[in-house]
């Protein structure tokens, strides 16, 4: 048995086989299996993609056509609250091109056992988000004349979030040093120092420290707990992969976060390349499109190819070009040219927009065979 | 305090706005304040907005006061009369035109029967509502909005008659209707804007129909014997213009047959309808590349030479001749002087342009289509009475677009023609359509404007009726002839040699960026280099330096302008494009250097 799948182990991927060894049923006699492995190779053979096949482009027409007929600036909900996110075309634009700041960052936050059974979830939720001073107080008092400020808390909303004076008082001692602070109930008072009595300066202090973080996780700005299928999970607006591994009740194989730079830097570039596909793939699968999801393959390969992400324009994938002339194509030329002719460099025109341009045929198809033959030379 | 502004300019500020606001009103009907002005409160905010500048939409509206209108029985009788005029309503304050911002301040009553004490204004009618083009819409209140401004705006495109006098004018790109009928479906805006002194359509006998497919798509299909008698048959003006410039030095233009040794002499038969005078005669037929104007120029650039050797041979052809694809009889000739003193020709030329296979026809609802088909009249539906369509319309093209005033047309436009009268379609105030279809079932026919027909070819009966009625059909200005346009060869631009752009220049038709991936996708790399062959040049290239060299055909020598005679020269082929891209980098200090590589 194992020897027959030996044989066709080069002629087969190593997913395809592994596969079919775990479907078959476990008594399987020797020529059924054989038959079943020469039927997947003739499968497997015809989706081939055939050599010379400009297989970049159709990927391109591929994307581009439907991608025509998208409605613009959808926003998709997700949930019962207010949290949208950029969908549709702007979303495809944004991935491939490989924007930083994407518009709306987003987290799927899956929970290990226990704690996806919805119990206690809005406490884990709020633990996770990032807050600061002024959501938690009820009134700013100025007292121009001592020069102090009274910050009243509201307990309520510090008991929800499970929140300690102390911690509080630390959080604006390390903002503050030369602060003077002193509690009386729900009352924190900041007292300035003598140097900076100055009147501009009460207000100044007063706006710094309403954006004073106290607690959960930098770059959250709102969670939303909800019920899918059989367990809850959460839904962040605002992404940071890094710090939300680290805590123990969130399941760390299902998460998700959109935003692609940041899987990259805390996942790798592979699920970087994975989260491209996904992500794509949603948004036309939302848009009721269909795409062969090997264009995307396509695209996302070509996009992490460095070890980087590259996004699909001049500053990106465009400039790892070989061509000078596909280059200056595309954008900016007189720059391209002004840069190639001062290092020299040569184009071997081995690709399909250089060869249009001196009117050669293109090396794709028809025009990639060459004939071999011995030249007499006379 | 209520802050005023005038023309979106603060002016200052009133106590009471409303009664302020009431009070210029009323010192507007008066004829104290302009008429011009309008003015709006703006409860919400709690401004007032006066505005008297140009550019409002404004229209007229007749003032109520308690619950009945200003205009009395009196005014129309002397309007009647002509003892009065409609801007004497004006400045007597009855009638007051209002403009967007007013009119939110205005409670306007629909109808005369409507009123209440609470209105403020009533429609003079509500055809008003709409503009002229608009009014010329039959049944339109039958209609979407949106179809009733596409049919508005394809009358305007219609073939009428523009001007009384279009015989002795000199206009660019006129097109007169031969035969155009009064429509028997009409508005009261016809008669009131001398419509039917100029109509610009015909009434014509149409079926609801399919007929073979040649109609999917908004296409017609065409009775032959109908385009025989005279159906959207169109005539096509267009003028030739030659004026004789005068140039420094005493040199001049010249009007005349030009000389044989002229630079650009044309072949002999081009020049054949030209009178001694170097003038086309009236009534000779023309067809393209044939001479019009006989014109010679004086040479652009002078050489000290050339100043005393002006003889014909260093002239310039430069006359007005028929371009590519075009064709007509001279309609008359004029001789006059231009502005600047100079002789000025002006040659018109009438074609007549019979309705063809691609020609755009309309009714007034939006419902414009091109000729599919035209069929011999042997071969359209009939009627049981023997009634040929002269145009059958896709039923297809109703449902999605909801032109019931279309529909309508049909039936009104069958009684009208049955009972010789025209019927009233003005919006809103429009003859019933029960009323027609009692009319027509007094007629003799079905209610509903079906008939019983037979397919024209096999003579079989259709297992359905047929709807089939008279409308209104109007040609439109853009037809086959001023359009149609194929290259196989032709003339080229000079600085990249490719195909020149454009139908006028004969050019070519252009392989975009996005079709030339279509034949990339496919693989069909050689097709893709046949396509684009149109510039190809094989050019000398320099071994040594990698640019152009020179080939010089008498001596059969090859030298490069750099590196001299001993070196290595090979002939390439690139495109046109490519080369004049390299000289280009060389005006950059690029030197863009080939290496070639035998290709085997």
């Amino acid at each position: 048995m194992n020897k027959l799948f030996k044989k066709y182990e080069k002629k087969l991927p190593l997913k395809v086989i592994n596969d079919i060894k775990e479907n078959i049923p476990k008594n399987i006699n020797e020529a059924k299996l054989k038959k079943i492995l020469e039927k997947t190779l003739i499968e497997y053979n015809k989706m081939l993609v055939q050599p010379g096949e400009s297989v970049g482009l159709v990927s391109a027409e591929s994307i581009g056509e439907p991608g025509t007929q998208m409605t613009l600036n959808t926003f998709h909900f997700a949930g019962v609250a207010e949290m949208n996110i950029t969908m549709g075309l702007p979303r495809i634009i944004e991935i491939l091109d490989g924007k930083k700041a994407i518009q709306t960052p987003m987290m799927e936050i899956y929970l290990k056992k226990p704690y996806n059974q919805g119990k206690n979830i809005k406490k884990l939720a709020l633990s996770i988000k990032e807050t600061t001073l002024k959501e938690v107080v009820s009134e700013f008092m100025v007292d121009i004349a001592e020069s102090k400020i009274e910050v009243i808390f509201d307990e309520k909303k510090m008991k929800n979030m499970g929140l300690e004076y102390s911690a509080i008082q630390k959080s604006i001692k390390t903002n503050f040093k030369e602060i003077a602070l002193s509690k009386k109930g729900n009352t924190i008072t900041l007292k300035l120092n003598e140097k900076e009595k100055e009147f501009n300066q009460l207000f100044k202090v007063k706006e710094k420290i309403k954006d004073i973080y106290i607690q959960g996780i930098k770059g959250i700005t709102q969670v939303l707990p909800i019920k899918k299928g059989s367990e809850f999970l959460i839904i962040t607006a605002g992404t940071n992969l890094k710090k939300v591994l680290e805590f123990d009740f969130v399941d760390k194989i299902r998460i998700i976060s959109n935003n692609i730079f940041e899987i990259a830097n805390v996942l790798g570039i592979e699920a970087a390349r994975q989260a491209i596909i996904n992500e794509v793939y949603k948004v036309i699968q939302n848009q009721g499109l269909n795409v062969d999801i090997r264009h995307l393959m396509l695209v996302a390969d070509t996009m992490c190819a460095t070890g980087t992400i590259k996004g699909v324009t001049r500053y990106g994938v465009v400039k790892e070009k070989a061509s000078v002339l596909a280059r200056a194509s595309f954008e900016t030329p007189i720059k391209h040219i002004f840069n190639a002719s001062l290092i020299g460099e040569v184009d071997h025109l081995n690709s399909v927009v250089e060869n249009v341009m001196l009117n050669q045929p293109v090396p794709v198809g028809t025009g990639l065979p060459g004939l071999v033959t011995k030249v007499k030379r006379s | 305090m209520s802050e005023v502004y005038l023309n979106g300019k603060f002016v200052g500020a009133v106590e009471n706005p409303a009664e302020f606001t009431e009070n210029v009103r009323i010192e507007r009907r008066k004829g104290i304040i302009s008429e011009n002005l309008n003015i709006y409160y703006d409860k919400a905010i709690g401004n007032v907005q006066i505005s008297d500048n140009k550019g409002r939409l404004r229209r007229p509206l007749i003032v109520v006061k308690d619950g009945q209108p200003i205009l009395t029985e009196d005014h129309i009788k002397k309007l009647q009369k002509n003892e009065i005029s409609f801007s004497d309503l004006i400045k007597q304050g009855v009638i007051e035109y209002l403009d967007a911002a007013e009119e939110e301040n205005a409670f306007i009553a629909f109808s005369r029967e409507d009123l209440t004490k609470v209105h403020t204004h009533l429609e003079l009618t509500p055809l008003a509502m709409v503009g002229l083009c608009t009014s010329l819409v039959p049944y339109a209140n039958f209609s979407p909005g949106a179809r009733i401004s596409i049919g508005s705006k394809n009358q305007k495109q219609a073939l009428g008659m523009y001007a009384i006098n279009f015989p002795i004018r000199m206009d660019m790109d006129v097109n007169i209707l031969q035969t155009p009928q009064i429509p028997i479906v009409q508005s009261v805006m016809h008669e009131v804007s001398n419509y039917n002194k100029h109509p610009s359509g015909q009434n014509i006998v149409v079926a609801v129909m399919s007929y073979k497919g040649y109609n999917v798509e908004d296409a017609v299909v065409i009775n032959k014997a109908s385009i025989d008698r005279g159906l959207g048959r169109s005539t096509y003006y267009r003028p030739a213009i030659a004026e004789e410039l005068r140039y420094s030095g005493g040199l001049t233009d010249e009007i005349s047959i030009p000389d044989k040794d002229v630079k650009g002499y044309k072949s002999e038969k081009d020049y054949k309808f030209l009178e001694k005078d170097g003038i086309i005669s009236p009534e000779a037929k023309v067809k393209e590349d044939n001479v019009i104007i006989g014109k010679t120029s004086p040479p652009r650039f002078l050489s000290s030479m050339d100043q005393y050797n002006l003889a014909p041979s260093s002239r310039r052809e430069s006359s007005v001749a028929l371009k590519h694809g075009e064709q007509g009889i001279v309609d008359f000739v004029l001789i006059t002087e231009s502005s600047e003193g100079n002789r000025l020709i002006q040659v018109k030329i009438r074609d007549q342009r019979i309705p063809e296979l691609g020609d755009k026809f309309t009714s007034r609802h939006g419902q414009k289509g091109v000729v599919g088909l035209i069929v011999d009249q042997a071969d359209m539906p009939f009627t049981a009475s023997g009634i040929t369509p002269d145009l059958i319309f896709s039923p297809h093209g109703i449902p999605s677009r909801m032109t019931i005033s279309h529909l309508i047309e049909l039936i009104g436009g069958k009684v009208g023609a049955l009972s010789s009268r025209y019927i009233d379609g003005t919006l809103f105030d429009v003859e019933p359509e029960e009323k027609l279809r009692k009319e027509l079932l007094s007629l003799g026919f079905r209610e509903d404007g079906c008939e019983t027909m037979y397919n024209g070819v096999t003579g079989e009966q259709f297992e359905v009726n047929i709807f089939i009625g008279d409308i209104y059909y109007m040609k439109l200005k853009h037809m086959v002839a001023n359009k149609i346009h194929a290259r196989a060869r032709g003339p080229i631009q000079l600085l990249t040699r490719q195909p020149t752009e454009g139908r006028a220049k004969e050019g070519g038709l252009r392989l975009g960026e996005m079709e030339k991936d279509t034949f990339v996708a496919h693989g069909a790399s050689l097709l893709l280099k046949e396509r684009f062959d149109a510039d190809r040049t094989v050019i000398p290239i320099c071994e040594e330096c990698g640019m152009v060299a020179i080939h010089d055909k008498f001596k059969n020598r090859l030298f490069c302008s750099v590196c001299g005679d001993n070196v290595e020269i090979n002939f390439i082929e690139i495109s046109y494009a490519f080369k004049l891209l390299l000289d280009e980098l060389k005006s950059l200090t690029v030197h863009p250097k080939l290496v070639l590589k035998n290709k085997y």
